[in-house]
């Protein structure tokens, strides 16, 4: 991937100070002041004209070469301010040191983590890039699904912001990464959210999760995009930063790809949706505040931006009508580092040279500094590159809309980005040394010392149920635990119907959007991680979310094809969060080249920590499968009365850091389940090619919770009973067998005809294959286990989250 | 005559009506596409007036839609008896526009709800002559303002002359009063309701085909009277 890493368009507000080095006394270009407690309410004084003072012009910085910069507070280490004062041969003005401070900040330049991530590069083979049409370094990959249809999808952290202000937060982490799909040429056609917080129980999660999920449905269900799926994961570790991370998907033909660049000199560059104003400025208004005296009448405004998702439907359509009529060279979406990063990478991305007048942005606050404008990250904002010729029909589009554009600058033959603000020249740098030529840190990383400790206190000692009362007494426990009760609290307050094209949601294992009405083709997408595997192995944890990821888009009979990940780590100056990052990293590039699998893009999200207690370390997983026919995809759960259970995979005992563990012991140590990565893709063939062939009544995958849980969801969902047996596990307990989470295992019914035909597929294989018994009844009837009725075990289920939370 | 022609409404902001179209297609007639700012309802015989954020609610729910330009014809046929109908949002802005008593409120429980519903068709109108009166059927229902509100005058009278089209079926999960999921006006043409036939057009898709009754029962009588 080289020096592009990944793009990144979220705004992590670090709740600890910034990067290593001499320590800073004023808050870094970060924001929101810290957990816990709210965000200070600051008087707002009215609005009284002022007169704009003169701009910081490059004149001006290069005849007063030692003006003190407030660099420090902006997060710049003293190196990096001489590197940029190197760079320009002189003082930078304020404005390109607003632009070069945002860029160079953790979330923009992954300084951290750009050394780790070329293991992803590094192990991706051209066999595996054959379907990417684009990939890694653009807004969001590509993915070629067949028929002329590609699909791209990418996720997104928007942590920070959530803690502040859960449902704003959530709300624009939804619109940045739809913004990042419709960059690419896309409309937009679904999502999924990844949700972390404390304790059910927990105070604070009674404000931080109904706000997050009272944003992204306000968000997703007024932007038209059916949400088909995520996760929510409680434990303590989030308490204090929570993790909301939004994945998008869009389609697109082939031919509609746009990317993110701009080039030929003369072609304009329109900035077009919503006004830019003061909201989301962040730390650049320590420079404000040096500018402007306190009774000049700033108001102050949020630091967490505000979500219009009116704007956002209406510039979706906007869009696509501009790509239909072939009026876009070149497109970005304005997230993290609002114009600093559009005009930056643009520039960068084309040959360079490129001039911008910031008088012609249309505002909504007056007296804006340059930094100020370049800062904004103002929502629901597009950037593109247009050539002189369509820019009547381009603005022809945006009014029909009502959507605000403006031409603001154009491509020019230099290879320098310059930007004036009333007359003056603000910025005039080399583009390149803004978007990509950041610093790099080799962080120091190793692994912690209780890392050792943790894996010897293993769950093997602690007692496992023997009686069939006490065994069903824990399934009953587990299916009522915050760990796995069912999710409908939260999936009640997302539309999943919009646009007629969603064939399965949650609970289902994995989202099935069709993307051609008409020959039925469509996708399957899940996103997965496994906090707790990951505390107690970091690299096994990555590869075992990757693996259950992969699980749960295969559990439909789809083929997985491609990657995504959102990489939610501690701080990164605290070498044993490095170590688990780095694990994390090489675990998962490693997993995905051994599933020929290409990680298409994402983000790394740092300094989820309360204090010193970083978050378990969170690599979340997303995979994108294709279906050929969304109406032949297998479906969820029990098929019908009558068809035969099996489970495809083999058991072992690999209770360590299990949902069992951690519900019914409070326990979390040892060593989790082994990685089968060759197990893993069996059964994912077998599923793909019995799938096709419609062999199968009914799936679901086996994870968090083991073979119990998976019978008791499988049976949920299609209000079917089952009479089982455990499989044959020799030596093993029936606890251990149910419990036990040890991966690469699925659970399939099948018509009692075409039970000779699984068998043999099976065999041939070399996939291990057990019959458990027979659908039927209202009952789910495991053998040595007291019965347990369906309908107790889905009000038992159904009752956790609203006990808590309504 | 081949095939009724029905106008679906896009305002900025409307997301259901793709859904729409495709139901109509799904029940025989022409979908056609009609502008929030064209005062022109292109000779369509009847109308759809489809969910979403129209405007971005931003107001009060479909209070700006009702006064978009081409609202003023769809109220003016709707009052000479075209069959309109309003889904969820349309719903909203038949109620703002006048066309039918009553008003969409928050939900009881101030969340967003999508679930579902089963409901019963209590009336036969030119949206539900298909189906047999006391028929249960489920649909999706989502929405954020859906509580139906009106005066016990109004309710009384829209009980006493049976235009009370849909029930809940169970307590409604939005807290209309009476359990009313729609209604429609007095000559039983113009018909709202807060529930999505539309995305029960198709059992992959959705909760089954229940809903798409509503558009065939449209496209029959549009047919039948040419």
């Amino acid at each position: 991937m080289g020096s592009d890493a990944l793009t990144v368009r979220d705004r992590q507000v670090s709740p600890v100070p910034g990067p290593v080095g001499p320590p800073v006394t004023a808050p870094t270009l970060v924001v929101v002041t810290v957990p816990p407690g709210p965000a200070p309410v600051h008087p707002v004084i009215p609005d009284t004209p002022a007169a704009p003072p003169a701009p910081d012009s490059v004149g001006r910085a290069a005849a007063t070469p030692d003006e003190p910069q407030p660099h420090a507070a902006l997060g710049l280490r003293d190196e990096e301010y001489a590197r940029i004062r190197a760079i320009l041969g002189r003082r930078p003005t304020e404005a390109e040191l607003a632009m070069y401070s945002v860029m160079w900040s953790e979330h923009c330049s992954y300084k951290s983590s750009k050394v780790h991530l070329r293991r992803f590069g590094e192990t991706t083979t051209e066999a595996m890039r054959a379907r990417l049409l684009a990939g890694i370094g653009e807004n969001a990959g590509v993915v070629d699904v067949g028929d002329g249809w590609a699909v791209t999808f990418k996720i997104e952290s928007h942590n920070h912001p959530s803690y502040v202000e859960p449902h704003q937060g959530a709300a624009t982490g939804v619109g940045g990464i739809v913004r990042d799909i419709m960059a690419m040429g896309a409309r937009p056609v679904a999502v999924m959210d990844g949700l972390r917080v404390g304790p059910l129980d927990a105070p604070d999660t009674a404000r931080v999760l109904p706000g997050v999920v009272s944003g992204v449905g306000f968000y997703g269900n007024c932007l038209g995009l059916p949400n088909i799926g995520g996760e929510v994961v409680f434990d303590p570790s989030y308490a204090g930063n929570p993790l909301v991370n939004a994945l998008c998907v869009g389609v697109l033909r082939h031919e509609d790809l746009h990317l993110a660049f701009a080039s030929g000199a003369g072609n304009k560059i329109v900035l077009f949706g919503a006004r830019t104003g003061l909201d989301g400025i962040g730390g650049v208004s320590v420079l404000a505040s040096e500018t402007f005296a306190e009774d000049t009448g700033r108001k102050k405004l949020p630091s967490v931006q505000v979500g219009d998702p009116f704007a956002e439907k209406v510039l979706i359509e906007c869009c696509l009508d501009l790509f239909r009529d072939g009026l876009v060279v070149g497109i970005q979406d304005l997230g993290g580092a609002g114009l600093s990063c559009a005009t930056s990478e643009l520039a960068s991305a084309g040959d360079g040279g490129m001039h911008v007048d910031l008088d012609a942005v249309p505002l909504r606050a007056e007296n804006m500094t340059a930094a100020e404008i370049l800062s904004s990250e103002s929502q629901e904002r597009m950037c593109a590159v247009v050539t002189p010729k369509n820019v009547d029909a381009f603005m022809a589009v945006c009014r029909r809309w009502d959507v605000t554009a403006t031409v603001i600058g154009e491509v020019t033959d230099g290879e320098h980005l310059q930007i004036t603000h009333r007359g003056e020249t603000v910025v005039d740098v080399p583009p390149r040394t803004v978007a990509h030529d950041g610093p790099v840190y080799e962080r120091p990383y190793a692994r912690p010392d209780w890392q050792d400790a943790l894996q010897a206190d293993t769950v093997a000692g602690r007692p496992r149920p023997t009686a069939p009362d006490e065994i069903a007494t824990q399934i009953r426990a587990l299916v009522a635990s915050p760990a796995l009760a069912p999710r409908t609290w939260v999936t009640e307050q997302y539309d999943r119907y919009v646009r007629g094209n969603t064939t399965a949601a949650t609970p289902a294992d994995a989202g099935i959007v069709r993307v051609d009405e008409a020959g039925g083709r469509g996708v399957a997408v899940s996103i997965d991680a496994n906090a707790r595997f990951c505390q107690l192995d970091p690299r096994a944890g990555a590869q075992l979310a990757l693996a259950e990821s992969v699980r749960n888009v295969a559990s439909s009979g789809a083929v997985p094809v491609a990657v995504t990940d959102c990489l939610n780590f501690g701080s990164p100056e605290d070498p044993a969060v490095m170590w688990q990052f780095a694990e994390a990293v090489g675990g998962l590039a490693e997993a995905c080249a051994a599933l020929a699998l290409p990680v298409t893009g994402g983000n790394v999200s740092f300094y989820n920590q309360t204090g010193t207690a970083a978050i378990l370390p969170t690599p979340v997983v997303g995979v994108l499968g294709i279906l050929a026919d969304v109406a032949r995809a297998v479906p969820h759960g029990l098929g019908p009365e009558g068809h035969a259970v099996w489970l495809l995979g083999g058991t072992r005992d690999e209770l360590d850091g299990s949902t069992w563990a951690g519900v019914l012991h409070d326990h979390l140590g040892g060593t989790p389940p082994r990685v089968d990565l060759a197990a893993e893709a069996r059964l994912a063939a077998l599923m793909a090619s019995a799938g096709a062939d419609g062999l199968l009544s009914g799936a679901h995958d086996l994870s968090d919770g083991g073979l119990a849980q998976a019978l008791v969801e499988a049976a949920l969902a299609t209000g079917r009973g089952a009479t089982v047996t455990g499989p044959p596990a020799p030596g093993l307990d029936l606890a251990t067998v149910l419990f036990s989470e040890s991966g690469a295992r699925m659970l399939v019914t099948v018509a009692p005809g075409d039970e000779p035909e699984l068998a043999r597929r099976c065999a041939e294989a070399g996939q291990p294959a057990a019959r458990l018994g027979e659908v039927g009844g209202d009952v789910l009837r495991i053998e040595g286990v007291d019965a347990l009725p369906l309908a107790e075990l889905r009000a038992l289920g159904e009752a956790t989250l609203p006990a808590a939370l309504d | 005559m081949t095939g009724a022609r029905i106008g679906v409404i896009t305002f900025p902001g409307t997301l259901d009506d793709v859904d729409a179209a495709r139901a109509v297609r799904y029940a025989g007639g022409e979908a056609v596409e009609l502008w929030h700012d064209d005062a022109d309802l292109r000779g369509v015989d009847a109308v759809v007036v489809p969910g979403g954020f129209s405007y971005g609610d931003y107001l009060r729910a479909g209070a700006i839609a009702a006064r978009s330009p081409v609202m003023g014809p769809v109220v003016e046929a709707g009052r000479a008896g075209m069959p309109v109908l309003g889904i969820c949002n349309g719903f909203q802005i038949l109620c703002e526009a006048g066309l039918l008593p009553g008003a969409l409120v928050r939900n009881q429980g101030l969340r967003f709800v999508c679930r579902e519903v089963g409901l019963r068709v209590e009336a036969a109108t030119a949206w539900t002559a298909g189906f047999t009166v006391g028929q249960d059927i489920r649909v999706p229902l989502k929405s954020g303002e859906g509580r139906y509100v009106a005066d016990t005058a109004t309710l009384d009278a829209l009980e006493a002359e049976g235009r009370v089209v849909f029930r809940y079926t169970e307590p409604a999960p939005n807290g209309a009063l009476r359990d009313i999921a729609g209604i429609s006006s007095a000559d039983g043409r113009v018909v709202g309701l807060m529930p999505h036939p539309e995305h029960a057009i198709d059992a992959l898709t959705g909760p089954g085909t229940d809903g798409l009754g509503l558009f065939t029962s449209v496209v029959a009588g549009l047919t039948t009277a040419a």
